[in-house]
């Protein structure tokens, strides 16, 4: 996976949301424009956004989930940049859709694909931030979680240099870190077995380092590590990176 | 019904033993496989897919390549067959055998042969057919099926290993210690090596500028087999062809550190041919057998940049799925995101039943990350659920997408549906009539809903700052 090498840079944005943020975790989406206005950006929300289509998409039914991209590249139609506090939704939009479109390419598809940009990525390849001038009332460890998504892109990279720079921070190594979490979207509901086996392998590995945050860049891999955790009765604290940032804006 | 799909109830009947073996295997030298791979060369990535290229520009000529490699090989003395089918090499082989009156022989590791079932149809053929590479020798006292590209016996212990010596006869005690059972495996192949009269072994790549077909082992067990054998058949799929000897040192450089971590295997065999009247010992006679079985299929199918593999295992060691699955989970002689994608297209008669095997991934992309030539398995999965779907292919597990894209393509409907999911917080949703729904709530506490907050959030703060909306 590799993201385009030219993508639009500019003080106002189109914001994506993400279903996720949209049905359960608004508070990241929330954060998301808080820290873009912070940084004097203006953030433009279009109504009609539902979903990148990523469940149609992994399940193999590109039917459906053409539609839904068509959908999306015709709601964050234009030429303004697209952030997404999401890895794996960005991912979906700058080779996924590539994918899906091959054999017939569509120039609003092509559009989307140069122009969204995972938002840590777009803070600090895009704008050029490469410190965090926040801070944390006391030491806190973090445990970050770099999405699957993620990989092939600068996402990981920025979210630790940003993470490790907020004062009173200590992002944590932790084992087996490029393993998967076992979500998968569809994956963790077709193949409950083996991606709660992923997932609470991930959560050992995680939880050894006692770490007072787990934060990743996506939602997704947040809900379904908290979510076993809980189950098996060892809740552990989460934000998305985003959310950090903000929390921690002196 | 809705239910799981068939390699997670497949992992759900593994013993925990068999599991333990195929997790710590898989894991143990993940370390040392990415320090030697990434840390030796200025840019491995570069590498990786410069690897990728030179495999992609042979496949795409692969007419003029094989005609090349037919060529040179006959300089060097070598008998070339072309195999169309599995049936046509299995042939190939066996008349070569019954041309030489051989009984009796020795054979190396080769994917292609687990192919094909060589092993099986030359016994029933009266031929004795002893496997030395010493993962695969266990496989053939046990019955068992290889379960991993470069260590078969992955899945095992030692203790299981001892108790197979014991049961053939090999040992009187059971000593599981490893240095023991290698001991007496060698002395019990050593005596068959003598009497052996022929060798059959793989080949990891054949030049076609030079004829040389190169195998790499590290037990050796494919020289000792050939030193005292009159003929060696080379049985190698033609996606293994490269142009030029240059060529094998980007392929020999990544195989190694790829595959065990090493810089290179222990042995690399360059093979030039039967032997030549100067020589001590070695083969008189050489074929290569060419085999197609499937892969011009492979090349003609938009899955082909799965002919790229080197057969390191790579994406397998790394695999989250295939560490929790085993190989077995795989039903071919390929395991892991390799078998997940090469199965399907290369047993393409088998492909409504094999089907499933490309959604056995959660589309991590590990095993792209460490493919020394770079085959991008999670896009070809994707590619190949795509065409399961359009050939109306439906395995349990699969989920109806089509109410999804109607609600992700109706804004009102959806915004509606995520304001309605606040109520599901009062419903007893671990009651739904879905199994996997049921099975996915026994294991995960779902998030509360807090559906259509944040629009609610960004309008209310509208109304007080003048945020402005884009025009709907």
């Amino acid at each position: 996976m590799s993201v385009p090498l030219q993508r639009p840079v500019a003080n106002k944005v189109l914001f994506m949301a993400t279903c996720l943020c949209d049905a359960f975790y608004d508070d990241a989406a929330r954060a998301s424009v808080e820290v873009l206005e912070h940084l004097g950006i203006e953030v433009i929300f279009p109504e009609n956004q539902t979903c990148c289509g990523q469940p149609a998409f992994n399940s193999g039914d590109w039917k459906a989930s053409r539609k839904v991209a068509r959908h999306a590249a015709e709601v964050f139609g234009g030429d303004l940049p697209v952030i997404v506090p999401s890895g794996s939704c960005a991912a979906m939009h700058s080779h996924g859709n590539r994918l899906q479109f091959e054999a017939c390419p569509e120039p609003a598809i092509e559009s989307l694909a140069n122009r969204t940009w995972e938002i840590l990525d777009y803070l600090v390849h895009g704008l050029g931030i490469s410190t965090w001038k926040g801070a944390f009332a006391a030491p806190t460890r973090i445990a970050f979680h770099r999405s699957c998504h993620t990989r092939g892109t600068r996402t990981g990279e920025a979210a630790h240099a940003l993470l490790s720079s907020i004062r009173n921070a200590e992002v944590v190594a932790f084992g087996q870190e490029d393993q998967c979490c076992g979500f998968g979207g569809t994956f963790s509901v077709t193949f409950p077995h083996i991606s709660g086996r992923m997932g609470s392998l991930k959560l050992d590995h995680i939880l050894a380092q006692q770490p007072d945050l787990l934060v990743s860049a996506d939602m997704s891999c947040l809900m379904h590590l908290t979510g076993l955790a809980r189950t098996q009765g060892r809740p552990v604290q989460h934000q998305h990176a985003i959310q950090v940032l903000r929390d921690t804006l002196a | 019904m809705i239910d799981r799909q068939p390699i997670d109830t497949y992992a759900t009947r593994i013993s925990e033993e068999k599991q333990t073996s195929v997790i710590t295997g898989a894991t143990a030298s993940t370390e040392k496989r990415q320090s030697v791979l990434f840390g030796d060369f200025p840019n491995t990535h570069d590498l990786r897919r410069l690897a990728g290229q030179i495999k992609d520009h042979t496949l795409h000529h692969l007419d003029h390549y094989l005609e090349q490699a037919e060529a040179a090989l006959s300089r060097n003395g070598v008998k070339v067959h072309f195999a169309d089918t599995d049936e046509d090499a299995r042939q190939a082989v066996l008349s070569i055998l019954r041309d030489h009156q051989v009984t009796q022989l020795t054979k190396s590791k080769s994917m292609a042969s687990e192919e094909i079932h060589l092993n099986p149809f030359l016994i029933d053929q009266g031929i004795e057919v002893l496997e030395s590479d010493l993962g695969e020798f266990i496989i053939q006292l046990d019955g068992d099926e290889p379960s991993h590209i470069v260590r078969p016996i992955i899945h095992k212990n030692r203790r299981e290993i001892a108790r197979t010596f014991q049961r053939a006869g090999i040992a009187r005690d059971l000593n599981d210690d490893p240095e023991v059972i290698t001991r007496r495996a060698r002395a019990f192949l050593r005596e068959k090596y003598m009497q052996a009269q022929a060798v059959i072994t793989g080949g990891n790549f054949i030049s076609c500028e030079s004829g040389r077909v190169v195998l790499v082992t590290n037990e050796g067990n494919s020289r000792f087999g050939m030193a005292p054998s009159k003929l060696h058949i080379a049985l190698i799929g033609i996606e293994k062809l490269v142009p030029s000897d240059r060529d094998l040192g980007v392929f020999l450089n990544l195989l190694g550190r790829s595959a065990t971590g090493q810089q290179l295997t222990v042995y690399t065999e360059f093979i030039s041919g039967p032997k030549d009247p100067t020589q001590p010992s070695g083969p008189e006679e050489m074929h290569v057998v060419l085999m197609n079985n499937g892969r011009t299929d492979v090349l003609a199918s938009d899955g082909r940049e799965i002919l790229r593999c080197i057969r390191c295992s790579a994406c397998q060691n790394v695999c989250p799925v295939y560490r929790q699955a085993s190989g077995h989970a795989y039903r071919s002689p390929y395991g892991g995101p390799i078998g997940a994608v090469l199965s399907p297209l290369l047993f393409g008669d088998r492909f409504p039943e094999l089907a499933d095997l490309p959604k056995a991934s959660s589309l991590c992309g590990a095993c792209n990350e460490v493919c020394p030539v770079d085959i991008p398995i999670p896009d070809l999965l994707l590619r190949l659920r795509d065409k399961a779907k359009r050939a109306h292919i439906s395995q349990p597990g699969d989920l109806p997408m089509a109410p999804f894209a109607t609600l992700a393509t109706s804004p009102s409907l959806w915004r509606t549906a995520m304001t309605m999911s606040k109520a599901m917080n009062h419903l007893p949703i671990d009651v739904a009539p879905f199994r996997p729904i049921q099975d996915w709530l026994g294991q995960r506490t779902l998030p509360e809903s807090h559906g259509g907050d944040f629009r609610k959030w960004l309008k209310n703060r509208s109304k007080e700052q003048g945020l402005r909306d884009t025009p709907q």
